[in-house]
Formats: structure tokens, sequence, C-alpha cells
């Protein structure tokens, strides 16, 4: 055999090992795999700190008092499609790890929620937007929590059509989120008596918005949309400002920005911008308790709603295997997740849909000025909430085949 | 406002606008290749690295060392040059006598290092990079709103292009390049250090990569990657100019810009590939390319 | 590339397979039908269709001297027609396969025509610059999914007879074809058209002035290339099950250029060995993420200064046999 082979015989053999390892008699051994974009585009929104998250959640949930063992992998999928595929097939069929967290990117998550449906393992979306993941393409292997585009949507495009901004031009990220973005941003519109005066699509991780924006400006549109996200978005802020847009007359809407975004840009630039979250750091106490320990590892940041949807969806998945008494198969332990009602301190109570939606309130929050804020992360203001039975697109209109009518 | 082919004019001159300056950004890079190759018959395909090296020096003086932006003009790619000398004396020279391919699939590793070693540090994301307070704002042009600092880069890597192709076309020093490239045996009888030429053309075709990155730094997003996707438009731009001329380079960056500014705006989903279909209809026609010598 | 990579004379002068690739052959064999049941079977599946591409890539630059730096191109077209052909045409496996083979080789002879117009390094930088224009192309259009791929592609029952959705019954389909594939390339070096490309390698003018038209063979050789790569490509798509950007991109070119080189240029079974190499070696340094391309990027440099055999190449001529 080459040494290349041996090499590889060698690493496999080791990884089979390592996979199988068997618990102890009493204890049962949970593995879970936070697959995120760590280094590329979304790394500051989801990132290492989800895997901070996820840790901050299994040390909280205290696995040894339910005899249990938790062990945490993680792997970067760099937002493609075919390398998330690829991780999440390998530990699924050889590391045996149960449940994968976070996805970061939207066509990573379709990609691996086909996949768990067909290893029947779980998959907990917290970072991937688009709704078609309870939508058409919803598994009974999947629960989608955080937030995804139609509650953007509905929160940011309906606040700001009822506003005055009623003549819409959309620069979009050209894959499933932005599409998707597009699509429900769109439909908002238009129900609100709006119009769409057109959009350009762009690959995404694009340097250069200038073109976009000339032909956003020549649209004479009253409000820009950037149905993009991450350093795609920040890109396309920073340039506007380059370009006059708002001394144009025209406002932008980031319709999906983190404070992860907002620390990038900084005040100065991101003044005044509109925006939709599920959760806000500062918001309460338990808020406020988990960023304090999530910025002890990862200073000079603040946790995203992303990062909150993986400490919260690593709980609730503990506490139902917890409750399980076995070991069970990722049907089985996602229709247990719909069933028991979720609490945590971050999202408070809230419960799971058929279509394995996670329902909890949407916030309208606006930037602040730089005058306004009084202490590093001091960053929105509460303009609106849109209450949870509002705040996600109804169960009957989603055309997810799980739901009986 | 009128209208040209059924489209507004400001959407028209508008693009023109930004095609002139992203040709500018070809126009430099291509001059770099075209003087490198030209001179040393070498590509370098670690020419997208050095630009993004240029800009991350930029980045990293003003971050560290609050050294700004017309500093660094100067300073970076005198720093990005002196690397790329020692790239030659290191591994170049020993690849002279064999075919050039083995210097392209050298330069490709080292592109790959570089952009590999600044991702690991930098992550993918961007860097911030102001654009310097002198150049700030813009003006209304009517059909337009020009950024000043886009104004800049025309009006200087036109002059930096135009400089570079009297220094080699039309003085004594360029002559002696030209010569060394046609007959190095000779020129080197003449006393002449040969050796010592093609280094120091070498590292001046790699400052010229980090120059376009510095004035890059400001208005592209500064990551590890901006140079690797640039890098092929470039290769393309040089094929289409004629390796070896500089005039060539120069004039085909420019108004590749352009035509790329045109297709934006009358049929914008062709715009990433038409540089590759002119490269191909140039090729059908004019194998050399548009001012090469035929080969 | 006629410098310091073959021993010409032993290329030249035997008519029968020697021995040493006859063991070998039947080494690799063995080996490779014993494997999976050691070795994760995606993992080998993975290997084996970038071996098979390697092995056409080989065919260009290691016999004919001609580096093409966009090779993806026929790669990654061929694994999205087929995804496409299987998933929305739902056509069988071996269909689908077809439809992508004959997409490479289309695309193989129009980029071929276009890039064989020149010579050495502007011959690599046109097909560097046309894989790159369809990168672009796939990037918008729509069946090819963009930044999200073809996903969900079914891998079918072969023949209507053998389920392919089981890893053993893959496995053995792939390997099978990337034997058939690799068997072929050897057949077409060791024939009157090979001995043609390997003259046209070492000096073009001569074979011209002996009234061989050299165009005509170097674009069968590059169609040739090109259709064996989008065998690989379309397999690969069966196996993942899915068709992506990854699979059109210029790092795909350098990778396959990468595995060629580590392996050993112009050998028989260095693309073999470097595509087992370079698969291992990513798939063990994954948790590290972006230190893969800065490896990357050290061997090639290795390679091209100090180890310009490869790796089948520095084995064969330690032990003095062909390889």
């Amino acid at each position: 055999m080459t040494i290349a082979g041996r090499v590889a015989f060698l690493a496999a053999v080791a990884l089979v090992c390592a996979g199988t390892a068997t618990a102890r008699a009493q204890e049962r051994t949970v593995k879970i795999g936070v697959l995120s974009d760590m280094s590329s585009l979304f790394s500051e929104n989801s990132g290492p700190g989800s895997l901070v998250a996820a840790r901050l959640a299994v040390e909280d949930f205290n696995p040894a008092a339910h005899g249990l063992k938790v062990e945490i992998v993680s792997a970067d999928h760099q937002n493609k499609a075919d390398i998330g595929a690829n991780i999440a097939r390998q530990w699924f069929d050889v590391d045996h790890v149960d449940a994968i967290v976070d996805m970061a990117t939207s066509s990573v998550a379709l990609a691996v929620s086909e996949l768990a449906r067909e290893k029947n393992k779980v998959l907990l979306v917290s970072a991937a937007a688009t709704s078609d993941l309870t939508g058409q393409k919803c598994s009974p292997n999947t629960i989608h929590w955080s937030y995804d585009t139609w509650m953007l949507a509905h929160s940011t495009g309906k606040a700001m059509v009822t506003t005055g901004g009623d003549t819409w031009f959309f620069i979009t990220a050209d894959y499933a989120f932005g599409q998707a973005l597009e699509r429900d941003t769109t439909a908002v519109i238009l129900a609100n008596g709006g119009k769409v005066l057109g959009s350009v699509r762009h690959p995404i991780n694009v340097n250069d918005f200038s073109s976009f924006l000339l032909q956003a400006q020549a649209s004479k549109a009253k409000v820009v949309g950037l149905a993009n996200a991450g350093g795609d978005t920040v890109n396309a802020i920073k340039q506007s400002a380059e370009f006059g847009l708002s001394k144009g007359g025209q406002q932008l809407a980031g319709l999906l920005v983190f404070i992860a975004d907002v620390n990038a840009l900084g005040l100065e630039a991101a003044q005044g911008l509109v925006l939709t979250a599920s959760w806000y750091w500062d918001m309460t106490e338990g808020n406020r308790a988990f960023t304090k320990r999530w910025r002890a590892e990862r200073p000079g940041r603040f946790p995203t709603m992303v990062h909150a949807g993986v400490y919260a969806s690593v709980i609730h998945y503990l506490k139902t295997v917890a409750a399980l008494k076995s070991d069970a198969d990722g049907r089985t332990v996602i229709a247990k997740m719909k069933e028991m009602p979720t609490e945590d301190p971050l999202f408070g109570k809230g419960f799971i849909r058929a279509d394995g939606r996670k329902i909890h309130d949407a916030y309208l929050f606006e930037v602040k000025r730089p005058d306004e804020s009084r202490y590093p992360g001091d960053y929105y203001k509460l303009r609106a909430i849109v209450p949870a039975a509002e705040a996600f697109r109804p169960l009957k209109d989603g055309g997810c085949p799980l739901v009986t009518n | 406002m009128f209208e040209i082919f059924g489209l507004p004019s400001q959407a028209l001159f508008g693009q023109l606008l930004l095609g002139l300056i992203n040709g500018s950004f070809y126009a430099l890079l291509s001059l770099g290749l075209a003087v490198i190759f030209g001179m040393l018959n070498i590509i370098n395909f670690s020419h997208g690295a050095q630009y993004m090296m240029g800009a991350f020096t930029a980045y990293l003086l003003l971050q560290y060392a609050g050294i700004g932006y017309w500093e660094s003009l100067v300073i970076a790619p005198i720093v990005v040059g002196a690397t790329g000398i020692l790239i030659e004396r290191l591994f170049l020279q020993h690849l002279r006598q064999l075919d050039p391919l083995y210097g392209l699939l050298l330069t490709f590793g080292l592109a790959l290092i570089i952009e590999g070693l600044f991702r690991n540090t930098y992550g993918s994301s961007g860097q911030p990079y102001q654009v310097p307070a002198t150049l700030q704002g813009g003006r209304n042009l009517g059909f337009m709103f020009l950024p000043n600092y886009r104004a800049w880069v025309i009006v200087f890597s036109l002059t930096v292009c135009l400089a570079t192709w009297f220094a080699i076309e039309r003085t004594r020093l360029g002559s002696y390049l030209r010569a060394a490239t046609e007959n190095p045996v000779l020129v080197r009888a003449f006393g002449i250090n040969v050796p010592r030429m093609v280094t120091l053309t070498y590292g001046f075709g790699v400052g010229l990569a980090a120059l376009a990155g510095v004035m890059a730094a400001p208005i592209y997003n500064v990551s590890p990657q901006m140079g690797s996707d640039l890098i092929i438009v470039v290769f393309a731009v040089v094929v289409i100019g004629g390796m070896g001329s500089i005039m060539g380079a120069i004039v085909t960056g420019f108004a590749l810009g352009l035509v790329e500014g045109l297709t934006k705006v009358f049929f914008p989903e062709a715009s990433n590939t038409v540089i590759f279909v002119i490269m191909a209809i140039v090729l059908l026609i004019r194998p050399a390319g548009l001012f090469g010598r035929a080969a | 590339m006629t410098e310091g990579t073959l021993d010409t004379a032993a290329m030249l002068q035997r008519r029968e397979t020697p021995r040493s690739l006859s063991v070998a052959f039947a080494v690799t064999v063995v080996l490779l039908v014993a494997a999976p049941f050691v070795v994760y079977p995606v993992f080998l599946m993975k290997a084996l269709c970038f071996a098979l591409f390697a092995c056409a890539f080989n065919l260009l630059i290691g016999y004919v001297g001609l580096v093409s730096f966009g090779h993806a191109l026929y790669f990654g077209w061929a694994s999205y027609l087929a995804a496409h052909a299987a998933k929305v045409w739902a056509l069988p496996p071996e269909l689908a396969i077809i439809v992508g083979t004959a997409t490479a080789a289309v695309l193989g002879f129009v980029a071929g025509g276009l890039a064989i117009r020149r010579q050495g390094i502007y011959f690599a930088m046109i097909t560097l610059a046309l894989a790159q224009m369809m990168y672009f192309f796939a990037l918008q259009a729509k069946f090819t999914g963009g930044e999200d791929g073809i996903q969900g592609v079914p891998r079918g029952w072969l023949f209507g007879v053998f389920d392919l959705s089981q890893e053993m019954t893959m496995y053995l389909f792939v390997l099978i074809v990337t034997l058939a594939g690799f068997l072929f390339i050897y057949r077409i070096i060791n024939s009157p058209f090979g001995e043609v490309l390997k003259a046209i390698r070492e000096n073009e003018h001569r074979v011209i002035s002996l009234g061989y038209k050299t165009e005509r063979y170097k674009l069968v050789a590059f169609v040739l290339s090109a259709t064996l790569a989008g065998l690989a490509g379309s397999m690969k798509a069966l196996v993942f099950q899915l068709a992506s950007l990854t699979d059109v991109h210029w790092s795909m070119s350098g990778e396959v250029v990468l595995m060629t080189l580590v392996g050993g240029l112009g050998t028989i079974f260095g693309p073999l060995v470097g595509a087992f190499a370079i698969v291992a070696m990513e798939n063990y340094l994954a948790p590290f993420g972006q230190w893969v391309l800065v490896i990357q990027g050290v061997i090639f440099v290795i390679c091209v200064l100090v180890f310009r055999r490869g790796i089948v190449g520095e084995i064969a001529n330690m032990l003095r046999v062909q390889l």
C-alpha cells in the first residue's frame, strides 16, 4: 500500500474507533455537532460564537445529573453546500453524531436537512433563514429556531410600507436565502399596497456593490431592500454611504442585519437602520447574564440571535433526550421536542409547531445614533413587538407535507 | 435625461464611468503582468495575491502604525516589491532554464500559500479601510453622483500606466530591459548585470500590483480573496491585449472596463463573462492578441 | 514540460506491458476491492472519482505536454448535467452519466478548438479563462441552482437492477468505471496515436515535418481528456447526490494539477496515488479549515522545485521500473 493509502487507512480506522467509543453502562453518550461558517462571510453572525453558545448550553444543562455524557464537535463548511453535506454525512455515518446545530447558510441547511431525514438524525437550525425549511422542504428530522425569511419580511417589510416606504428596489444575494427573502418581502409589500420597481441579483461575497447601487438609485425607489446577509450587507451599507444613497432621499432597509454587522459598521454608519431580530442581549437579565459569559470567550463582540438560538435549541434537545430515557432515533426525538414546551433563560417560554417552526416573539429595532448609545453594545432601541402568534407564517400557508389539514 | 437604445442615459453614463474605474484596475494589474512576462517570460500567478498584500499592507500600516493612505501609496509597493525580489531570488531564478509552465505552477503555489496565510490570520470577511479624508465626498455630475475617490483612481492609474510605458519604451533603462529579453547573453557581454535587472524588474511588476492594491483598499473590501478572482480576468485582458505589449495591456485594460460597464447596462447577466467571450473571439480572429507580435 | 520528468528512452522502447505495470495494477485492484471493508466507502468513492479526473488530466499534461488550467470546466459541468438528468429528467444512472460525459466531450471540443490555437503558457491561460467564464455562467444559470447547487440527486437503479443507494453497490460501480477509464487511458497511451502524442510533446516541429497534422492530434487528445474528466464528474454527482459551484471553480482545476504533480506527471499510476494522497490529506486536515490551502501551496512549491517526478515517479526511478 502506498504511504498515502496507509495514512488514509489509519486515519479512517482511528475515526471509526473514536466513533464507536462505547458508553459506560449507566451513561448514555450524546454527540452534538456544531456545523457552521467558521471563517467566511457569516463567521461573526454564527461561527465560533455558536460553538461557545453550545458549550454554555451543555454546561447549564449539567448532563451528569441526568445520566448523560455530552460531546461536542465542530466543523467549518465555508458556506459551501457540498462541503457541509460531506461533513454532515461523515458525522452521521462514521462519527456517530446524533444532532447537528447552527448551519449558518440556507443552501447548506437544505442539503443537510435532506441528509438528516435520510439517516434519521436530528437537525436544529438556528442560523439559516430560508422559510422553505418549515415550508415545502419541511422534514420530521428538522427544527428551525431563531428566525426565518417570513418573519423578517413581515416585520421589517410591513413596518416600512405602512410608514411611507411603498416603492422598493431589491439588491438580492443569488441563493436560497436571498431569493426567499426577496420573495417573502415582495409578498408583504404587495399585500400592503406597495410596489416593487425592480431588483438585481449578485453572487455572495461580492466586494463591489457600486453598479448595483447605481441601478438602485436609477430606479428612484423609496426603499432599497438588501436581501443579503453578513459581509455582503456590511459592504452594501458602507458603499451606499459612499454613493450618497440616503442623501438622495432613499432609505436603506437591511432585511437581515445582526448585531455583529452593526458592530462592524459602527453606529456612525448604521444609525437609523431598521431591522428585525428575535433576541437582543440587553433586553432581560437572563440575556445579559448569558452575554457576560459568552463575551468572556468572544471579547469585543456581542451575541446574536443565532447564538441565542443555538443555546436554546441545545438545551431543549438535551432535556428531550433525558426525558426519553433511552436511545431514540431522530424522528422520535424531534416529535418529543415538539410535544414538550420549551423554556430557557433566553427565549423564555415557547413551543415548536408541527412543521418544525419554533415560535417566539419578534422585535422591530432601530439602530441608535452614536450620541444615544451609553455603553459598548448599546445599539438598539425597540420600535415594536410582533407577538409570537403573528410573527411567523401561518401553519396552513407553508405547504408543509407534515401538516395534516 | 434622454434615452439611448431605450435606456436612460443616466444609467449608461454612470455604468460607463464605473467601468472606467474597474478598467483602471485591470490596466494597472495587466501592466504589471505584462512587464513581468514581457521582460522575464514568467507568468506571475501570484499577482493577485500580491495585489491583496498591497491592500493589507495599507490596512496594517494604518491599524498599527497610524500611517495613512498617502504614505501607504509609497510604502506598500516598496514593501511588497521587496517580497517579490525575495521570491525571485529564492525560487524563480532556479526555474529559469525550465519550461515557463513550471514558473506558472510555482507562482500558483505561492499564491495559495499567501492567500491561505492571510485567510488564517484575518478570516474571510473584510477589514475596514476608509477613504482618505481629502478625497471623501463627491460631486453630482448630473447623470450620476461620482465619489471623489473614484475619480482619483482613474486619474492616478492613467498617470502610472503612461509613466511606466514611457519608462520602458522611451528611456535608456527601458531599452536595456527590452534588449535583455531578446538576447540576455549579448547584453551581458556589454557589462550589464542582467540577473539583477531581471530581479528588479520582477520586484517592480509586483510593486505595481501592490500599488493597485492600496488604491483598491478604500473602495473594495480588503479581504484575502480579493485578488484571486480578479487575476483571472486580468489574464484574459493580457491575452486579448497581446502578451509582452505594454501599451496593449494598458489600452485593453481600460477598454475592457468600458465594455464591462456597457454590458452591465444592456445585458447585466453577462457582465461577468463578457471579457472571456471577447477573449474567445479575439483568439479566433487574431491569435496573437490585438497588439501582440505574432508568437 | 520536456525537461527532467520522464525517462523517455524507456517509454519509447517497450512494446508489451512491462511486468512492473501488471504487478502494480493487480496490487491496486486487490487493495481497492478490499478497502471499503475498512475505510469509509464514501471517502474511497471520492478518491476514485478524483483519481479518474487526475488520470484524464495526466493524459494531456504528461503525454501531450499541454497544461490545461481549466479542467474543472469539464468535471463540473458534466457533474451538473448528470445531476440534472438524474433529478429533473429522471433518467436512470447509466444514462445520466452518459449525458454528463457527452456534455464534457462537447465542451472539450469547443474549448480545445479555441485553446489549441496557442501554445504553452498562452494555452494554459486560455483554458483558465474559458473555465472561469463557464464558472460565471454556472453561477447565474437557473438550472445549476447557483450557490445552492443541484441537491437531492437520486442515485437510482443501475440498469434497473442494481440499487445504487446501497453504499457497497455504488462503490463497486464507481470502482469498475474508474478502472475501466484507467485502462482506456493506458490503451490510448500505448497505441500508434499515443506515440504520435508523445512525439508531439518532444518536438512538435519534427512531427509536423513528418507530415502529421498535429493540431488534429492535440484536439483529439484534448477531447478525450475532457470526456474522461466528465465521466469522473458525472459519477461524483451521483456519489454525493450533489452538484455545486465548487466543481467548476478554478481551485478545482488547481487541485487536479496538484494531484497529478504530486503523484507524478507522465506516469501511469501517478495520478491515482496523487488523488488518494490529496483527498486523504484534505480529509485529515478538514478540522483545520484554511490550512489546507496553505499546505496545498507548499506542496506545489516543493514539487516544482525539488520533487518534479512526484511520488510514483520517484519510486519508479528508484526501482528502475516503469510505473
